[in-house]
Formats: structure tokens, C-alpha cells, sequence
């Protein structure tokens, strides 16, 4: 049987015929699509590696089932700085703050801790508070240890972030 | 490898290049867009996917396996069993040497531990091979298997770790305990631990008659070249691996693993490209992990509060089929001075997968535990734990009587006690509160891993345009190799950083030896070094040799390379450009290759290690044994800093183990099967974001002449040794209760 979904991942519309319903939305994107940046660390929800933008927030892509992504918006860290190339050399602030804080060492995790990075600066939860960032972050393992970095590095991408949006609601206000 | 060319990287042209700068990452680019290709990110075309099928019994025999279901099931394409794997030229069960492990290529029906691969389901679709092993439905016979440190008979193994000796004594150490004033004996046991890396390990493989292509995380390619060229009979040339990145190692990806091979094998069978990468819960056997151990240490103090003796026993595992035995006691020979030490091991065999290097073999383990009981000794003598271990500083080595290559170790409890503010601590324990009412417990742990150096070689390219190459075949695993490499590389031969192309991560550049014993920035940075140095020799030779250059004559005087010129050593203002030189001598390029090794008179003559000092707080809630460490600082002291952004992370890296060695990660077996009840990352837990505290390092500076000619000591393993003794005495020094059983969980800090 197949089934046949159609979703947009990284503002492309991908028209994609599934032989078989078990296939994962992270196994979609690694093994059919070849976008190989989201990472598979456990297939279970576990470690956050396969982090993406599910329709604007943050999930385990190897948690969501791909047939039930008909119609979803999805973006990977391959698509992140077309989203806000605002950063250091055409980055996402995000992705910058993350070089610039040595933010990951073997960088398998990397993909998921920056996805999950941007869903939780959306989130508006954790806000400049380390505490919060770090417990707001917890879903993301990291083996090789970079958590001081990560954790600096979205303090420091959240007040550019929030500076860039109050400077546009200036504008807009002007 | 056009995918990795990383001098046009921008991030790496804004900082400039040379050693001692924090540049950040030259692969930093690659990394946060997604862009860096790790072994399963290739996807070959014609690809098919292989599923491993593992044993869910310890020790028996498969005595059946569906392979008719698999076989039916769509989409499957091959079921390889003993039956019909493709036959070996090597035994994959001999030993020619301790650095060769067995591994289980489905060379017959039997298990030895849980989580052996018994059959691979190769298929069209990664759910296809999936579904099909899971069709196999294996049966089996087994017996009971041995499980834990009770369970097996006890031996001295003839030689623990890479081949140190398992029994070593220097002076009396009953004499020793006999004149203590004070003396204390404590047993302190460590559970199993598995590296558990964020990527599984993982192959794409190809063949194209006898040439074998594959894309796997090592972090020695020249020795898996050679280990795959002996088991399917090719010669090495034909084989090329890449490993341009690895998910991180930690030891696990040192040598190559079974199922790495087995990836091989199913292509060989099925004749097209085939990925296999691991589930999370099969790095739970056949890829290695840390034998559990339990180490008794006898310490006798003076009345001073100096020791007298210090012995340190280990109990630990192997595995029933093969020999790796962690070298715990070790930890204790060169850091306390003592007139009497003796180190010893004992080891049982057990039904489980090999243990294997994993990092800080030996030192972690060993640290922890050694770490603790200097404390207890600390505390017997009434002494403050930082003063005791002053007492017991060692001017030399004390079981051999060499003196360092350099110890800048006082420096380190200075700047690190200074910073963390331990001249507050109180001595008595369970003294401190916070504002909550939380227990508050300050702790001490030396740091030390020994300088290690293994073997490399580089080869380094000067051209007529004015820009340079440099080879090797070294692995990045996280420490950074992409960028400190490519620093050493730019100084050695003279040129800026963006005007270098550093070439790596392949088999078919020159041996970069192995990412391991924190010794690959000093092993392959000195064959970078001294290609490097070799190339501009060849340069200089031209120019001297040229009564046009303005170094002509320059003779014993020499020159020097700096900014793509050669300079006069005695007059600087005397030079001339590498692509002048080059013209001038109808040449495109010179090219020269370099070594790295130890130094073996110097060896002989030093005790060479790293040291440093951590020291932590944490808090312990009274009523529910809860332990949070609220602070972490590590003085560390190691020779010649490459890049001191990518060293801090290192540090931390380590000290991190350390919190999860302390406080979190085991693996708890059960006892009847022999598996890991808690194979996944849910259930074996690593520290999250939350669990780290404020951490701190300093970089204490150390010149060192003797250890290499760059002076590098290595940074990746350091951190966690130090850092689990610090946090227990810190919980000891909260709560008055002294848990010698890691990790320090909340039951048996209550209980
Ligand atoms: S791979 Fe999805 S959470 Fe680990
Ligand atoms: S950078 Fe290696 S796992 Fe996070």
C-alpha cells in the first residue's frame, strides 16, 4: 500500500509517495529526502538529536510519524539560516552564537541542540535566565559536554533576538 | 573529499591562524548548518540498508532463526547467518597482538554475551530490514551466565590496560601501614559504563571488485585499514576509509568494531553499497564498555600527616573471550609521594562484550577512588584535604624516583582554591547551609593523566604560488583536531592559516595514528611539525644554495619561516619569498613528510603527565538525599595550549564525565540474563543542561621542554579525573556520610 503526503519542508513543497506507513518523519528526511543534518541519536525520543520545526515548534522528529505530516510545515537546520540569515557569515543568529561559543564539540548533536535552541527562544519561556535556558534545553544530551557553551550561546542568540524585535517594532511603530 | 575543504571557510578567515590562538572552529560552519556528512549521512546510490539482529541471551547457542519469514517479509533482500556470510581470509577470533580484539562476525552459532550479533537483515528500506530481524524470532539454548564481580574466578591478569604490568610494588607497604599513626583501609566499587557516544556506530560500505570504500567513524584509520585488509585477504591500499567527523569516540570508535565489519560482509554478499548503523541499545555490547571494578585502597599517615603507604588493589572484568583489563591501581603511581606504593590487579571473566578503552581508562576509576580515600586520610589526620595532599606533593616520581618534565600542580590548587574560595571551608562536615537549608559540601580532587605520544606522520607541500598543503590522516571526534592541527600545520610551514590547505580525515593521507590517550594534537602535531619543518628545509637548501637569493651563504646561521618568506636567522632583514625561491628554481612545489613519535631516551629520563585540580560544591537536599553540584572549578595544568577555546571545552567535556561518573551513569545488569536493563538513554543516564552547575577552568601555564618538540601534554582525558573524587568528598563533606559506591545516587546516600 502507499500513501501519498505532501508537506513543506524548508519552504519547498515535497510531494512524497510512502511505500510504508512506519516510516518516521526523521527517517524521511535522513533517508528519502537525503537532508541528513538532523541526526539520529536513539530513535526514541531520547536525546533530542533529531530536533526540527514541526509546524513552528520544536519536536523529535524520530517520534513523529511522517503519513501524519501531510500538510505540515517543516524546517531543518539545512533551512535555518534562510529563516534569519541575520547572524555572522549569512547565519541564523543562532547558528553564529553557537561558533562563536563553541557550542558543540563533535557536533552530532549540534542540529538538534540549535533547532530546539530556536523552538525555545520562540517559546518565550526561558527568557535571560541561565537556569531556565539550561532546564529548557534538557531535552537535548550532549556526550560531548558543551553544555556551558550552548547555554551561552542561546542567552546570547536570545538577546539579539529580542533586540531585532524590538528594533522592527520600533520601526513599525515609526 | 571536496565536501570538506576548509580553507575558504570564513568563520576560520576572520580570526587569522597560528598556535596559542582561540580560534573557533574551522569545521563550526559545516557543523551548525547541518552541512558536516558523518557516516550515515551518506547515501550512495543503489544503497541498501542492513539491520543488525542481536542476541537477547549471554552465553549459548542460536539454534534457530527464521530466515524464511525475513526472506518473505517486502522489501527484504538478504539474510546473512553463519550460513551463508561471505567467507574471511583472517579469523576474526585470532590475537596476533593485545591491540587486535575478537570480534563476533558470525563466525559460528554461539553467543558470548548479550547483544552479540548473531544475523544481519539486509533490505530495500531501513523499516523493511528492520521488521525482517525483528521476523527471525531466534531461539536459543543457554546457560547461566556470569555476571557481576562475584560471579567469576579471580586471576592476575598478565598485563592491564595496552600492556602495563598488573602488579607493581615499591617499598614495604605493611612496614609502612605497621609505623602509621593513623591508617585507613576503605573498598569503593564503580558500575559498568558504556561510552555511549551521541552517533551509533554506523558504516556505509561499498565494494568495486577487490577495492573496498567505506564511510565509518574512526579514530585510527591507518590500524582499521589494516584490520580489514587482514580479515578480507585485499591488500590495505585497497581500502579507503573516510571519517572526516566523528559523533564523539570517548574510546568506542579506537579500534574497529564488529558490527563496523559486518556492514563490509553484507555488501560483499549482496554486491551494492549498504548502510548499517546501530540502534542506541546495540552500543550495549559488542562495541565495548568500562568493566565495573572494585578497588580496596590501605593508606598509613604519619603523625604529620605524610604518608607511609599507599596500596591500591583492583578487582575488575573481561570478558570470557578476550583481555582488555582496566587499569584502575594505576592511578595511584605518580601522584602522592609515598615511600611505599603498590598497585595491584586482580580480574574475573564474565559473560559480556569486551571491555574496552574507554575515556581516561584506568585514571577515571582509578582517580575516583584514589581520590576519596586520600580525603578519608585527610580526615583521619585532622587535616584540612587540600593541606593534606600539599603534604603529599610529589617533587618526583615516587615509584620510580624520575624526576617530571615539568608539574606546575601547586599552581594549580593555588589559582584553583584561590578562585573557588577555599580557604572558607570549614572542617568539620555537614556544616555548611544555604538559604534554603539545603546541606552545602566543599571538595577537593587532584587531576593527572599521563603525556602519552604514539606515532604519526604528515606530509607538507610549499607551491610556487605562495600556499601550502599539509596531510594526515588524523580524527576529529570533537576535540578539534580540523582547527588545532591546522594552527600547528600554518606555523610549521610559515604561512598564514588561509593560505594552508589542511587535509584530513581519510585513510589515503599519511597515518595520523590514533585519536586516543590524549595524544593525537601531540602526535600528529609533531609529524605536522616536523613536516613542516622538513618542507622549508628543502626551501632553504634552494635558496642558500642560490648566490641570486638574498640568503645565499646563510649557511649555520640558518633561517627561519615566517609569513611565506624565509628570513636570515642573523639578519632578519634579509629574505626572500617562498614563491620567488620556487620561480627562481623552475619548481611547481617541494614537498617533504615528517614523523611523530616518542622520544624514547626522554621517556626514560621523565615522568611525563598532566596535572590539575578541581574542586566542587554541591548541595544535598537532608530529607530526600537529592545531590546537585552548584559549582565546578578545574585548575589544569598541560603543557603547550594549541587553541585555548577548544582546550576549555575539553576540559569541560571531561569534568562533565566526571559529574556523570559521579552522580549518574551506570549500567545495572541483570543478573539472571546477563543484559543491561537500562540499554537506552532514558534508562542509563548522562548529564543533562540542567545538571551542570556554573563551571569554571583555568589554564595554568606550563613550558615544557622534554615532552615533544611542541611541548603538548593533551587535554581530553584529564577532566574527569579529579573532578568524581572532588564531588564525593564534597557529598561527604555535606552530609558527614561517606558513599564509596558510585554513582552517588540518592538511596545510598540515605540508606
Ligand atoms: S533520535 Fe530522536 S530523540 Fe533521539
Ligand atoms: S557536541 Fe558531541 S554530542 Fe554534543
Amino acid at each position: 500500500m502507499s500513501f501519498s503526503i505532501s508537506l513543506s519542508v524548508n519552504g519547498v513543497t515535497r510531494e512524497v509517495a510512502l511505500d510504508d506507513p512506519r516510516v518516521t518523519l526523521l527517517d524521511l528526511l535522513r533517508e528519502r529526502l537525503h537532508l541528513t543534518g538532523s541526526k539520529k541519536g536513539c530513535d526514541r525520543g531520547q536525546c533530542g538529536a533529531c530536533t526540527v520545526l514541526l509546524d513552528g515548534r520544536r519536536v523529535n522528529a524520530c517520534l513523529a510519524l511522517a503519513v501524519a505530516c501531510d500538510g505540515a510545515e517543516v524546517v531543518t537546520i539545512e533551512g535555518l539560516a534562510a529563516q534569519d540569515p541575520s547572524g555572522a557569515d549569512g547565519l541564523h543568529p543562532v547558528q553564529a552564537a553557537f561558533i562563536a561559543h563553541d557550542g558543540f564539540q563533535c557536533g552530532f548533536c549540534t542540529p538538534g541542540q540549535i533547532m530546539s535552541a530556536v523552538g525555545l527562544i520562540r517559546e518565550g519561556q526561558a527568557g535571560d535566565d541561565p537556569e531556565r535556558v539550561r532546564e529548557g534545553m534538557s531535552g537535548n544530551l550532549c556526550r560531548c559536554g558543551a553544555y556551558a557553551g550552548i547555554t551561552e550561546a542561546v542567552l546570547e542568540a536570545q538577546r539579539v533576538l529580542t533586540a531585532g524585535d524590538a528594533g522592527h517594532e520600533q520601526e513599525d511603530a515609526a | 573529499m571536496p565536501e570538506i575543504t576548509l580553507t575558504q571557510d570564513p568563520v576560520h578567515l576572520r580570526h587569522g591562524s597560528n598556535i596559542g590562538r582561540p580560534l573557533t572552529r574551522r569545521d563550526g560552519l559545516l557543523k551548525v548548518t547541518g552541512a558536516a556528512r558523518y557516516a550515515a549521512d551518506n547515501n550512495p546510490k543503489g544503497l541498501l540498508h542492513a539491520v543488525v539482529a542481536v542476541s537477547t541471551v549471554a552465553r549459548g547457542r542460536v539454534v534457530a532463526l527464521d530466515v524464511e519469514a525475513a526472506m518473505a517479509h517486502p522489501g527484504v533482500v538478504e539474510v546473512m547467518t553463519p550460513a551463508n556470510r561471505p567467507a574471511l581470509a583472517g579469523d576474526p577470533d585470532a590475537k596476533p597482538n593485545p591491540l587486535v580484539f575478537r570480534l563476533d562476525l558470525l563466525q559460528s552459532d554461539r553467543v558470548r554475551y548479550a547483544g552479540q550479533p548473531i544475523a544481519l537483515v539486509v533490505a530495500e528500506t531501513l523499516e523493511a530490514a528492520t521488521e525482517g530481524a525483528v521476523l527471525l524470532a531466534p531461539r536459543y539454548e543457554s546457560e547461566p551466565p556470569a555476571v557481576g564481580l562475584d560471579d567469576g574466578e579471580r586471576f592476575v591478569p598478565t598485563a592491564v590496560g595496552p600492556g602495563a604490568p598488573a602488579e607493581l610494588r615499591h617499598g614495604d607497604v605493611e612496614a609502612g601501614l605497621a609505623a602509621a599513626a593513623q591508617a585507613i583501609e576503605a573498598t569503593y566499587e564503580t558500575p559498568p559504563q558504556y561510552h555511549n557516544p551521541m552517533e551509533p556506530h554506523a558504516v556505509v560500505a561499498r565494494w568495486d571488485g577487490d577495492r573496498l570504500t567505506l564511510d565509518t567513524p574512526s579514530q585510527a584509520m591507518a590500524m582499521a585499514r589494516l584490520r580489514l585488509a587482514a580479515l578480507f585477504g585485499i591488500p590495505p591500499e585497497n581500502i579507503l576509509i573516510r571519517s572526516p567527523f566523528l559523533g564523539g569516540g570517548f574510546g568506542c570508535k579506537g579500534l574497529l568494531s564488529g558490527p563496523q565489519v559486518l556492514g563490509v560482509m553484507a555488501a560483499r554478499l549482496v554486491g551494492r553499497p549498504v548502510k548499517l548503523a546501530l540502534t542506541r541499545a546495540q552500543l550495549y555490547g559488542p562495541v565495548g564498555h568500562r568493566s565495573p571494578t572494585r578497588q580496596r585502597l590501605r593508606l598509613g599517615a604519619d603523625g604529620e600527616g605524610r604518608l607511609t603507604a599507599l596500596e591500591h588493589h583492583t578487582l575488575m572484568s573481561s570478558s570470557r573471550f578476550d583481555e582488555f583489563f582496566e587499569p584502575a591501581s594505576n592511578a595511584s603511581h605518580a601522584l602522592y609521594a609515598s615511600p611505599a606504593i603498590a598497585t595491584l590487579h586482580e580480574a574475573v571473566r564474565l559473560d559480556c562484550g569486551t571491555p574496552m578503552f574507554m575515556r581516561a581508562p584506568g585514571e577515571a576509576p582509578g582517580s575516583a577512588a584514589l581520590e576519596s580515600a586520600v580525603d578519608e586520610m585527610a580526615e583521619a589526620c585532622g587535616l584540612d584535604p587540600l593541606e593534606f595532599r600539599l603534604r603529599n606533593y610529589a617533587e618526583v616520581e615516587p615509584t620510580t624516583g624520575r624526576p617530571f618534565s615539568s608539574k606546575a600542580l601547586r599552581e594549580c590548587y593555588a589559582r584553583g582554591a584561590e578562585r573557588f574560595g577555599w580557604e572558607r571551608r570549614p572542617l568539620a562536615p555537614r556544616s555548611l547551609r544555604d538559604e534554603h537549608g539545603l546541606l552545602v559540601g566543599w571538595g577537593v580532587g587532584t587531576a593527572i593523566f599521563p603525556a602519552l605520544m604514539f606515532e604519526a606522520e604528515a606530509r607538507a607541500v610549499i607551491r610556487r604560488d605562495g600556499g601550502g598543503t599539509v596531510e594526515i590522516g588524523a580524527c576529529d571526534m570533537g576535540q578539534g583536531a580540523w582547527t588545532a592541527l591546522a594552527q600547528i600545520a600554518a606555523d610549521a610551514v610559515g604561512l598564514d592559516g588561509e593560505r594552508v590547505e589542511f587535509r584530513s580525515g581519510s585513510s589515503d593521507l599519511p597515518d595520523g595514528g590514533i585519536a586516543g590517550g590524549s595524544a593525537h594534537t601531540a602526535t600528529a602535531g609533531s609529524a605536522i611539525h616536523s613536516a613542516g619543518a622538513a618542507v622549508v628545509a628543502r626551501l632553504a637548501e634552494l635558496a642558500m644554495a642560490d648566490e641570486r637569493s638574498p640568503l645565499f651563504g646563510a649557511g649555520n646561521a640558518g633561517v627561519v619561516a615566517r609569513d611565506g618568506r624565509l628570513h636570515r636567522r642573523d639578519d632578519e632583514s634579509r629574505s626572500e619569498g617562498y614563491a620567488e625561491i620556487l620561480e627562481r628554481a623552475g619548481l611547481a612545489e617541494v614537498e617533504a613528510r615528517g614523523k611523530g613519535a616518542m622520544d624514547a631516551a626522554a621517556q626514560q629520563r621523565y615522568a611525563m603527565q598532566a596535572h590539575g585540580a578541581v574542586f566542587a560544591e554541591v548541595k544535598v537536599d537532608p530529607d530526600l538525599g537529592q545531590v546537585r553540584v552548584t559549582r565546578l572549578v578545574g585548575a589544569f595544568a598541560a603543557g603547550r595550549i594549541i587553541n585555548p577555546r577548544m582546550v576549555v571545552s575539553q576540559y569541560y567535556g571531561g569534568m562533565i564525565w566526571g559529574v556523570s561518573f559521579a552522580l549518574h551513569e551506570q549500567a545495572v545488569m541483570d543478573r539472571r540474563s546477563g543484559r543491561p536493563m537500562n540499554a537506552d538513554l532514558a534508562g542509563y543516564h548522562i548529564p543533562v543542561n540542567a545538571d551542570l552547575p556554573a563551571l569554571e577552568t583555568i589554564l595554568v601555564e606550563e613550558e615544557d621542554p622534554h615532552v615533544n618538540a611542541l611541548g603538548i601534554k593533551g587535554v581530553g582525558e584529564i577532566g574527569i579525573t579529579g573532578t568524581v573524587g572532588a564531588i564525593a568528598n564534597a557529598v561527604w563533606h555535606a552530609t558527614g556520610v561517606r558513599v564509596r559506591q558510585f554513582p552517588i545516587t540518592l538511596d545510598r546516600l540515605l540508606g
